[in-house]
């Protein structure tokens, strides 16, 4: 266990190697289990769902940004991966299908020191939770957005929505989606983000490189992690199980950094593009904020400062 | 604890409803605000854009309703104290969140300023007829706080102890104005800092590995909150929960949740309930009301007076919860409740229910758009002495 991952960094009661005691068994092991609530294992995920694996590269991200965790607050929307939060040992925030972003913006704007994390589902994210995502990019909101596309709402059943496919197969498409599905991406990109990356769930190291820099990245980061869902999307589609998924990402994903958002479309069985698309600098939504209004209102302006207990 | 003066603007004012509101939550401590222009709200909330930055507040314009409520949701964990207005449609969209504050157990303040409905009706004028959405327009079973001015001068007073409700019972709190009261403007004295008083936020100070968000054993202990940020790693969650706020699906774990939501507030009606009442005691008729309608049925009232007929009146201060003890109280002393409010007979059933049939209750009802016409409201007194 490396010095970063001890919780106590304050030095409360725990001196700092110490292993974590386990909740459930005395033997219980993981390297990952001091960010993770084990008590509440076993968790409500499918075997192959990509969910967890966006959640461990996320702690394995976490580590390597050296962010101080105390700082860092998780929120997640409802649906599969709406659960993350409830499994992460950090200030962590289960809110209401599509309101994870509004909810956070109140939280990086009440306490600018929270780093903010949004972790859900393309659904929540997109379709009803879409009109908050293109704000919050627009404003640059000090937000890390990592959002788990499985191609459907895998939560209420294999529904279609804004991200499957057209031609997939889904509960409420049941001939075949014939939407346009959103390039996300471009939508991210187009609103205003400053970092904009996609992996799959079989690039664990890559994507978690990307998580570390998103979370240091001042400004509205997104991360589309494209994932499997064996148990609704792949079956549905009968496209095996999730080890196959993963055979076709590794057959069909092709890296290309700085790829022009535009183009990074996704088509039902086809190419995925991934890499990281944009990185770039602009000021954040506070750092606009108190430059403006300081400028304008001179001493009269007092700068918000967040509570103290 | 009292107010910081930083944000309290001492004085005598000529200022309306909604500019009341808004000086009232600052001074109140309020330094977190989100949310979406709609008429006749949008006055709190342009005051609120000028004020902020000199006082220390952090402002912000949401894309919609539903982001302003989850806004503010958001940044009550971060410690602060906060505050969304809106009216009519905008109050709609505010009740899936409005939910999940009470769910969470989060303090704040949801302004609505009542116009006439339903859908965008009658966007400039006045209306009552969100009194039982107020009660019941998220989904589930809940209790909350929901108070109702009627002067500008109480827009001022009573959100602060809208704000002061809402840390003491871990419960968002709705301030009931409409648009007469938020656009009628009349003198307000702003006091001294030292002399409003601020029920500051509770926070845990027990051991990290101890705290627990929520208390469920018992409605006289809220449980003491946290922040964000501050190394408790807490969880919360909008599903049924335990006492860690972790989630717990099943029928029992529903039982204990809900019921403590609903006797935190059921049971400590007397602890929360502000009714104004006059001439009472030899009273043969009661007129109950709320809102700009308790100033208008004044005048009915005066002029039943005038006429020999014993009236007397009772406002309601909080709305809800209800005072049920005292109306039922009431109930067997009086020949009958007169009930004028701005729709068609909402917290009239809510006297109904209480009254049990001991004393007739009886509607005056106005579809919105204008007050009542005192006449309406003193024949409504005349027939029930008849
Ligand atoms: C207001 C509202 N509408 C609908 C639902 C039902 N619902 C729960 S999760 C979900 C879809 C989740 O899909 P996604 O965000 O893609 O997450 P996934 O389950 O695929 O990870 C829906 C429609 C809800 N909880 N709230
Ligand atoms: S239904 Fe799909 S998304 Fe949900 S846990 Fe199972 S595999 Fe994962
Ligand atoms: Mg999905």
């Amino acid at each position: 266990m490396t010095e970063v991952a001890t919780q106590s960094k304050k030095g409360e009661t725990k001196p700092k190697n110490e292993k974590p005691k386990a909740v459930l068994r005395d033997d219980y092991e993981h390297p990952m289990e001091i960010y993770l609530r084990i008590e509440r294992f076993p968790h409500i995920w499918c075997a192959t769902c990509g969910i967890g694996t966006v959640l461990t590269a996320f702690i394995s991200g976490l580590e390597k940004s050296k962010l101080d965790i105390e700082k860092v607050t998780v929120v997640s929307g409802i649906g599969c991966t709406g659960r993350t939060a409830g499994y992460l040992r950090l200030d962590s925030f289960h809110t209401t299908h599509g309101r994870a972003i509004p909810f956070a913006t109140g939280l990086a704007l009440g306490n600018p020191k929270l780093k903010v994390v949004v972790i859900s589902g393309d659904g929540d994210l997109t379709a009803i939770g879409g009109n908050h995502f293109i704000h919050a990019a627009r404003r640059n909101l000090d937000l890390t957005i990592i959002c788990v596309n499985n191609f459907n709402y895998a939560m209420t059943g294999g529904q279609a929505g804004p991200t499957t496919p057209m031609e997939a197969i889904a509960s409420t498409a049941p001939y075949g989606c014939y939407e346009y599905p959103f390039n996300l991406p471009f939508l991210a990109e187009s609103s205003g983000a400053v970092f904009v990356a996609r992996w799959t769930a079989l690039h664990i190291r890559r994507l978690t490189n990307t998580i570390a820099e998103a979370l240091l990245k001042p400004g509205f980061s997104f991360i589309e992690v494209i994932c499997p869902c064996a148990t609704l999307y792949a079956r549905r589609n009968r496209l095996g199980d999730g080890l196959d998924l993963m055979r076709f990402y590794h057959d069909n994903a092709i890296i290309k950094h700085g790829a022009n958002t535009r183009e990074v479309d996704i088509e039902y069985q086809k190419q995925i593009i991934v890499g990281k698309f944009v990185d770039i600098d602009k000021p954040t939504f506070l750092q606009q904020r108190d430059r403006f209004l300081k400028n304008k209102l001179g001493n009269q302006f007092i700068p918000y400062k967040e509570p103290v207990s | 604890m009292k107010a910081d003066p930083v944000g309290v603007a001492k004085g005598s004012y000529f200022m309306d409803g909604d500019h009341a509101c808004a000086e009232g939550a600052i001074a109140a401590g309020c330094r977190f605000f989100a949310g979406y222009p709609i008429t006749p709200s949008t006055e709190i909330a342009e005051r609120i854009a000028e004020r902020f930055p000199k006082v220390g507040g952090m402002f912000i314009q949401m894309e919609d309703e539903l982001a302003s409520m989850a806004a503010i949701i958001g940044a009550a964990w971060t410690g602060t104290k906060t505050m969304t207005v809106t009216s009519g449609p905008g109050f709609s969209l505010m009740m899936e969140n409005i939910g999940l504050a009470v769910m969470m157990e989060t303090p704040c303040v949801v302004v609505d300023v009542q116009r006439g409905g339903p859908s965008t009706g009658l966007p400039t004028l006045t209306g009552q007829a969100d009194m039982m959405q107020a009660r019941w327009g998220s989904h589930g079973d809940y209790e909350l706080i929901a108070l109702s001015p009627n002067s500008s001068q109480e827009c001022f007073d009573l959100i602060i102890t809208a704000f002061n409700l809402a840390e003491q019972w871990r419960v968002p709190v709705l301030f009931m104005m409409d648009e007469c009261v938020g656009h009628m403007t009349e003198k307000v004295v702003i006091p001294d800092a030292y002399e409003i008083t601020i029920t500051p936020r509770k926070f845990y100070r027990g051991k990290k590995k101890d705290f627990k968000p929520y208390k469920f054993n018992g409605h006289t202990k809220i449980a003491p909150m946290v922040k964000a940020g501050d190394g408790y790693f807490f969880h919360i969650t909008g599903l049924t929960h335990d006492e860690r706020g972790y989630p717990l699906i099943n029928a029992e774990a529903q039982q204990t949740n809900v019921q403590h939501l609903v006797d935190k507030i059921n049971k400590n009606v007397d602890k929360i309930s502000i009714v104004e009442e006059d001439n009472i005691t030899d009273a043969d008729v009661i007129v109950v009301s709320y809102g700009i309608s308790s100033r208008v049925a004044l005048k009915a009232v005066e002029f039943a007076r005038k006429n020999g007929i014993k009236v007397g009146t009772l406002r309601l201060v909080t709305v809800w919860p209800f005072p049920e003890k005292r109306i039922k109280q009431l109930a067997s002393q009086v020949k009958a409740f007169i009930i004028p409010e701005i729709n068609m007979g909402q917290i009239s059933l809510e006297i109904e229910r209480c009254a049990a049939g001991q004393a007739p209750t009886i509607l005056v009802p106005h579809a919105g758009g204008w007050v009542h016409d005192p006449k309406d409201i003193f024949q409504a007194i005349e027939e029930a002495v008849a």
